[in-house]
C-alpha cells in the first residue's frame, strides 16, 4: 500500500461540479447498462467529484475524461478509477465528460498520452473517494477510520456493513482526505482483467455515437468548396444551378482564417447550406467556381529534388547530435554501408469523414463533434469569433477514428464561422473527397543512413532526414543512440504551404522503417545475426552509455529477446523468411519478427509476432487489440500509402485512387506482452513504427530484394 | 421531390427525396437510423452495408427509386434484442476500435452466413475484402465471423 497526497486533484473534488444539479443527479439516463434489470433503478444520484457520482442503488456514474478515438480510453480510464475505488464493474456506468479545463488535466487524445498521464490522477480520483466512504462510514459507526476496510462497494467494520449506496448521500461535502492509500498493484482485481468496451452494445446494434450521428433540432446542413490546391484561392463563383438543387436553402461565402498570412493565401470559403447532407453535396457539385494563384503550386517531383540535395548538406544547424568523430570512424573502417530511404504524404483517412456541429447565437456557442484536442480548438474558435471562452461549450463524440487527422479543429472552425454566419445549428460534414484533399497529411520525407563497422562491431553511424514541413525528422536520443561511439544525427527542413501533422507515430512511422531495414541490411554485409547486432550496440548503451540516452536499454533488450523467442527468430519453418525490427515510441517498447513466405511466386506476409514492453497493461484484450491494428496499419501505409501533389493538387481523393490494407492483406498478429508492475506507458501508437521495417526485411530475405521507397508496391513488390 | 414507401426492417416507411438519394442518405437523414455509416460515398469501403432482399448493398450506390417493392434490413434491424450470432460474437471477442465500421462489417458478415452457414477461412477472406477497417481489427473480424459461423 502506497500512501498519496491528494493534491492533484483537490481541485476536481473541492471547486468544480461537472455534472448540473449542484450535487445531486435525478433522472439520470441510463448511459451504457441496457441488459440490466434486476436492479430498482437509481432514484438519487450524488455527486463525489467530477468524475463520479453514486446512486443509492449502488451504481456508480464514472465521466471518462478523454476523448475516444478508438485507443479504449472510455473503457480504460475508468476501470482506474473503479479499481481504486473498489466496486464491481458490473455497477459502473461511463459517460464521456465533456471539455472542463477546472476539473479535468489533459482532455486531449494524442501522443498515446492518456493512460500514461492520466494514470495517478485517476488512480487518485478512486482511492480518494474510497476514503470519502471510509471516512463517512467511521463516523456513522463512531470508531476510527484506519479500523475500516472496503469490498467491492462496501466499507466493512468487523461483521457490520455499509455500502457506497447507503453512505453517498452523507459523503457529499465531506472534507476530502488529504491523504489516501493507493493498492498495491499485486492486488488489482479490475485493471488486468478484459472489460468490454463500454459503447460495445451501441456500436454493434447501430445506436448514434460519432460525430457525423449528432443531430438538433432546426440543425442545417453544410457542404464547403474550398480551394482544390494547395496555393490557389478564390476568385469568384456562379452559384445559379447549385440554387436550384431540391434542399439547397443558401450559399454563402465564408472567413475561417486565423490570421492576414492565411486569409492571403487561402481566402474564403463557399458553404452550401442544404436541409439534408445529400443536397448539400449535390449543391457543391452544381457550384461553378474560379480560382487564381496566391502562392507557390508545389509538386512531389520538386520536393524529391529538394530532398535529395538537403541529405548531402551540412551545416552548423542541421546537427542535431554528435558523438565522436564520424569522419574518423569512417576512414578507419573494415567496411561502410550508405544506404537512402524515401515516404511520401499520406493522408489519414479516418473511416468517420471529418465532421463538425456548431450553433452560434448572441450570448452562447455550442460545439459538438469529434475532436481530439478540444481544449485548443475551443481557444481557436474563442479567437475566430472573439468570443470569451466562457460563452463556449464543447462536447465530445466518439470518434471514428483519428490518427492524428483530429488534433487540427480546422472543421470546428469551419462549422463555427458558417453558423455565425448564418446564425443557425449547422453541421460541416466533409465528404471523403474533402477529407483526403483538404488533408494535414504526414509529411514526406528522406533519409540517408551511413555505417561504418571494424572487428565486428558498428564504429560510425551518420543519420540525416530531410522532410517537407516537417520540423525535426530525428530522434537523436534514441535508438541506436549511446550504442555507437561515434554518431552523427542531422536533420533538414522544407518549407512547403501544404498542411502536414502529426500521423499516428508521428516521424517515427517511418524513420522506424528506414534505420531497421539499414540495420538488418548492415547486419549482412557484416556477416552478424541481424538480432545479435542489434543486442550488442544496446549492451554497449546500457552498460557505458556514449553521451545521454532517452531510452532504456534494458528494456528494449526485454522486448527484443521474447519477441526472438516467441517468433522462432533462430529456429525459422520451412520456407518462411523471417524479418526483424525493434523500435522505443511514446515511452513504450516493441519488437516484432514478420514471416514471409512465397504462395505461387508471390511472397505473402503470413504472420507478424510482436513483444510489447508498455508497463502495466490496464485492459488486455483491448490491449491485444491496439497492437494487432498498429501492426496492421504499419503493414498497409508500408506496402500501399501513396500520396503526391502536382500543382499543389493532392493526386488521390478517394479509395479508388488511395489504396487501404483490407483483410486478406492482413496477417495474423501474435502479441505478447513484457510481464510488468511499472507504471502503464503509451499503446495507441508504438506497435506500428516497428511493422513496415519488419516487413521490409522478411521481403528481403524472401525474395533477395531490398525495398528503399514507400509504397514497397511501387518496387514492383507484389504480395500474394 | 417524390414520395416512396419503402419496407425496412420489416415496417413500411415513407420518404419524400429525389429520385437519386442514395439509400444512405434516406436511412440517416429522413428517418434518423444513424446505424448504417457514411464512409466513402463510391461503394469502396462498406461501412454503409446493408441488406437488400436479403444481400449486402453498398446503400450509397442504391439510390431510393430502385428499392421499391424490396424489403431492406438494417444493423438496428439485424436483431430484436442485438443477439444476433454475429452481435453475440462481436462481444465475445470484443472486436471493434473506434466502432465506426463495424454495423457494416457486421451486415456484410451476416449476408455471408445467410448463404454459407460454415463459411472456410478463405471464404471468410473473400466475403469480407471489400469491408475496410481502417483500424485494422481484421484478426478479430475474422475470428468473430468464425465464432458466429459455429451456432447459425
Amino acid at each position: 500500500m502506497t500512501l498519496v497526497k491528494t493534491q492533484v486533484n483537490r481541485r476536481s473534488f473541492l471547486k468544480t461540479s461537472a455534472l448540473a444539479g449542484g450535487g445531486l443527479m435525478i433522472g439520470f439516463s441510463w448511459g451504457c447498462n441496457p441488459t440490466e434489470t434486476e436492479r430498482p433503478a437509481p432514484k438519487e444520484w450524488f455527486e463525489m467529484n467530477a468524475f463520479l457520482s453514486i446512486a443509492d442503488n449502488g451504481q456508480v456514474t464514472i465521466m471518462s475524461p478523454n476523448p475516444e478515438i478508438g485507443q479504449n480510453v472510455k473503457t480504460s480510464m475508468p476501470m482506474i478509477i473503479a479499481e481504486e475505488l473498489d466496486i464491481k464493474w458490473e455497477d459502473v456506468i461511463v459517460k464521456q465528460a465533456p471539455l472542463n479545463s477546472t476539473a479535468y488535466t489533459r482532455q486531449v487524445a494524442g501522443g498515446s498520452q492518456s493512460i500514461r498521464q492520466g494514470w495517478a490522477g485517476l488512480r487518485m480520483v478512486g482511492a480518494t473517494a474510497r476514503q470519502l466512504m471510509i471516512n463517512t462510514a467511521a463516523k456513522e459507526w463512531g470508531v476510527d477510520a484506519s479500523t475500516l476496510t472496503t469490498q467491492e462497494g462496501v466499507v466493512l467494520n468487523g461483521n457490520k456493513k455499509l455500502s457506497y449506496a447507503e453512505l453517498a448521500s452523507k459523503a457529499v461535502g465531506q472534507e476530502v482526505p488529504e491523504e489516501v492509500p493507493l493498492k498495491d498493484p499485486k492486488n488489482f482485481s479490475i485493471i488486468g482483467k478484459s472489460k468490454i468496451n463500454v459503447d460495445l452494445e451501441e456500436i454493434i446494434t447501430g445506436k448514434p455515437l460519432f460525430g457525423v450521428d449528432y443531430k438538433t433540432e432546426g440543425m442545417v446542413y453544410a457542404a464547403v468548396l474550398r480551394p482544390p490546391s494547395f496555393g490557389t484561392k478564390l476568385k469568384s463563383f456562379d452559384d445559379s444551378d447549385a440554387r436550384k438543387v431540391n434542399g439547397v436553402l443558401d450559399i454563402v461565402t465564408f472567413d475561417d482564417n486565423e490570421n492576414d498570412r492565411s486569409k492571403e493565401i487561402r481566402g474564403e470559403k463557399i458553404a452550401v447550406i442544404a436541409t439534408n447532407t445529400w443536397a448539400a453535396f449535390k449543391g457543391k457539385k452544381a457550384l461553378k467556381a474560379q480560382w487564381q494563384k496566391s502562392d507557390k503550386l508545389e509538386n512531389t517531383n520538386d520536393h524529391d529534388r529538394e530532398l535529395n540535395r538537403l541529405l548531402d548538406t551540412s551545416n552548423s544547424e542541421s546537427v542535431k547530435r554528435a558523438d565522436g568523430n564520424v569522419r574518423r570512424a569512417f576512414a578507419n573502417a573494415d567496411g561502410t554501408l550508405e544506404r537512402t530511404y524515401e515516404a511520401p504524404f499520406l493522408p489519414h483517412n479516418t473511416l468517420e469523414p471529418m465532421n463538425f456541429f456548431a450553433n452560434v447565437t448572441d450570448d452562447k456557442v455550442e460545439l459538438v463533434g469529434p475532436i481530439q484536442t478540444p481544449d485548443w480548438t475551443h481557444g481557436r474558435v474563442a479567437g475566430l469569433l472573439k468570443r470569451d471562452r466562457s460563452q463556449i461549450s464543447l462536447e465530445m463524440t466518439r470518434m471514428g477514428g483519428g490518427f492524428g487527422r483530429r488534433l487540427y479543429g480546422d472543421f470546428a472552425l469551419e462549422a463555427a464561422a458558417i453558423s455565425d454566419k448564418i446564425r443557425k445549428p449547422v453541421k460541416v460534414q466533409f465528404s471523403r473527397e474533402d477529407d483526403m484533399t483538404a488533408g494535414t497529411y504526414r509529411p514526406a520525407s528522406k533519409y540517408k543512413i551511413r555505417a561504418a563497422y571494424k572487428d565486428g562491431k558498428v564504429t560510425g553511424y551518420h543519420l540525416t532526414g530531410a522532410g517537407v514541413r516537417m520540423g525535426n525528422a530525428t530522434r537523436q536520443n534514441w535508438f541506436p543512440a549511446g550504442g555507437i561511439e561515434n554518431y552523427k544525427i542531422e536533420s533538414h527542413n522544407l518549407d512547403s504551404n501544404i498542411t502536414t501533422g502529426a500521423w499516428r507515430a508521428p516521424i517515427t512511422n517511418f524513420l522506424a522503417i528506414a534505420e531497421q531495414s539499414f540495420f538488418d541490411e548492415l547486419a549482412q554485409e557484416m556477416q552478424v545475426d541481424a538480432v545479435q547486432l542489434r543486442l550488442d550496440i544496446l549492451e554497449r548503451a546500457k552498460n557505458n552509455p556514449v553521451g545521454e540516452i532517452d531510452y532504456e536499454p534494458e528494456k528494449m533488450i526485454g522486448v527484443i529477446n521474447l519477441a526472438a523467442e516467441k517468433g522462432n527468430w533462430s529456429n525459422p519453418e520451412s520456407g518462411v523468411s523471417k524479418g526483424f525490427s525493434c523500435y522505443y515510441s511514446h515511452n513504450t517498447y516493441v519488437a516484432e519478427v514478420a514471416d514471409v513466405s512465397s504462395q505461387g511466386g508471390q511472397p505473402k506476409i503470413t504472420k507478424m509476432t510482436a513483444a510489447v514492453d508498455c508497463g502495466i497493461v490496464v485492459n488486455p484484450e483491448a490491449a491485444i487489440n491496439q497492437v494487432q491494428g498498429g501492426v496492421v496499419d504499419g503493414i498497409g501505409h508500408a506496402m500501399y500509402g501513396d500520396f503526391s501533389f502536382v500543382d499543389g493538387t493532392p493526386q488521390a481523393n478517394n479509395f479508388d485512387k488511395f489504396r487501404l490494407i483490407r483483410t486478406k492483406e492482413a496477417p495474423e498478429v501474435d502479441v505478447h506482452f513484457v510481464e510488468s508492475l511499472n507504471d502503464p506507458t503509451g499503446l495507441g501508437e508504438p506497435s506500428l513504427p516497428p511493422a513496415g521495417g519488419a516487413l521490409a526485411n522478411a521481403i528481403a530475405g524472401a525474395t533477395g530484394r531490398r525495398v528503399y521507397k514507400i509504397p514497397f508496391t511501387k518496387q514492383d513488390i507484389a504480395m500474394g | 421531390m417524390k414520395s416512396y414507401s419503402i419496407k425496412i426492417n420489416g415496417q413500411n416507411k415513407s420518404v419524400e427525396a429525389d429520385p437519386d438519394t442514395p439509400m444512405l442518405w434516406v436511412l440517416r437523414d429522413e428517418l434518423d437510423m444513424k446505424g448504417t455509416k457514411f464512409g466513402c460515398g463510391i461503394g469502396q469501403c462498406g461501412a454503409c452495408t446493408i441488406h437488400l432482399d436479403g444481400n449486402a448493398v453498398r446503400s450509397c450506390q442504391i439510390p431510393v427509386s430502385a428499392v421499391s417493392g424490396s424489403s431492406i434490413t438494417t444493423i438496428e434491424g439485424l436483431s430484436e434484442k442485438g443477439d444476433h450470432p454475429l452481435q453475440k460474437a462481436w462481444k465475445q471477442h470484443d472486436v471493434p476500435q473506434c466502432g465506426y465500421c463495424q454495423a457494416g462489417q457486421i451486415m456484410n458478415a451476416a449476408a455471408l452466413l445467410n448463404r454459407n452457414n460454415s463459411p472456410s477461412h478463405e471464404e471468410i477472406e473473400d466475403a469480407t475484402h471489400g469491408n475496410i477497417c481502417r483500424c485494422g481489427t481484421y484478426n478479430k473480424i475474422k475470428a468473430a465471423i468464425t465464432t458466429a459461423a459455429q451456432e447459425v
